[in-house]
């Protein structure tokens, strides 16, 4: 595999001398950490508040399954910086094979996801059984919409590279998105230890 | 402020070039740098970090089987912590480049995220979370 000099070289006639948009993104992601660090925190302060014969962490997590859909999305941010270094040395085809294949293990995730609640929901655990339940359904359900909200941006950018609408001129909207997806990966990385590896 | 004339800048832009020529290796072999002066990795270097990525994601795992609970939930908590902020850190540091970036994006986050685990210490503080 070898890189190639990026083939955009606009300059950003702004104050800061820097993309507003990627500015943007970045005060984005600041707040966001607000949003998930409200929703981890409740989840730590509640979890342990379960009845004795309540369903609680320990009955229903499944670690082997949730270690391999953590692994798929570590995974589609690797895809990701690929699509985003394709892009930026002209290569339309090989950026549209890794918005696909980041677009798919992204689904790969979220299909994962909404299998863990239906079993956990099967196991006796709703969202309103105990507030347990309540804060990890709030939690995990707030980043599944995230990963959501980023296929379908995948999916639009998929869409806009085939109709000739992405070429390398619009590297950095790609580079844009990829900041949006590799948050989403790293909000796993803490809710998955957090959540699923911290000893009950 | 010294003032940059089209002269001077050629110059200084030839003087660029002309070293350029003469250290080849002037950057890191697995990055170079874009017109905006923003260097980009080699997808090795990726594959490299994704490669980290999984051997941490695979310990931490590890540390939640019995075989290990003997050590104690301090210690895997702390283990798992350190391994978590690694992760973090490759992730925000080598895929979303803001260890090549612009300092201002790194401040923002950081920002960010100071401010996020600071109001919600405080929170779980107040609810004697401790």
């Amino acid at each position: 595999m070898t890189a190639e000099a990026p083939a955009h070289t606009e300059e950003h006639h702004t104050s800061t001398g820097l993309s507003n948009e990627k500015l943007a993104m970045w005060v984005f992601l600041g707040s966001e950490c607000l949003l998930f660090g409200g929703l981890i925190s409740t989840y730590m302060f509640n979890k342990g508040r379960i009845g004795p014969d309540d369903v609680g962490p320990n009955d229903v997590f499944d670690i082997p399954f949730t270690s391999v859909s953590s692994f798929v999305l570590l995974m589609s941010s690797l895809t990701m910086v690929f699509a985003v270094s394709s892009i930026a040395r002209g290569d339309l085809r090989g950026n549209r094979i890794w918005l696909a294949a980041t677009a798919a293990l992204g689904v790969t995730f979220v299909a994962g996801q909404v299998y863990e609640f239906t079993a956990f929901y099967s196991e006796g655990l709703g969202f309103t059984t105990n507030l347990f339940g309540s804060a990890f359904y709030a939690l995990t359900g707030f980043h599944g919409a995230h990963v959501t909200i980023g296929i379908v941006m995948l999916m639009s950018l998929l869409v806009m590279s085939m109709r000739g609408n992405l070429g390398p001129e619009r590297a950095e909207t790609v580079e844009i998105i990829g900041l949006y997806w590799h948050f989403v990966d790293i909000v796993w990385i803490v809710i998955f230890t957090i959540v699923y590896l911290f000893p009950q | 402020m010294a003032t940059v004339t089209p002269d001077s800048a050629d110059t200084a832009h030839a003087s660029d070039e002309s070293m350029r020529e003469a250290t080849p290796t002037a950057h890191a072999p697995e990055e170079h740098a874009s017109a905006g002066g923003h260097a980009h990795p080699s997808n090795w270097l990726y594959v490299k970090v994704a490669i980290y990525l999984a051997l941490l994601t695979a310990f931490e795992v590890f540390t939640y089987f019995e075989t290990v609970h003997g050590w104690g939930d301090t210690a895997i908590i702390i283990m798992l912590v350190i391994m978590m902020l690694l992760k973090f850190f490759l992730v925000v540091a080598f895929f979303m480049h803001l260890k090549f970036d612009s300092p201002i994006f790194w401040r923002l986050f950081v920002f960010g995220l100071i401010l996020a685990m600071a109001v919600y210490m405080v929170m779980l503080t107040a609810f004697r979370f401790w």
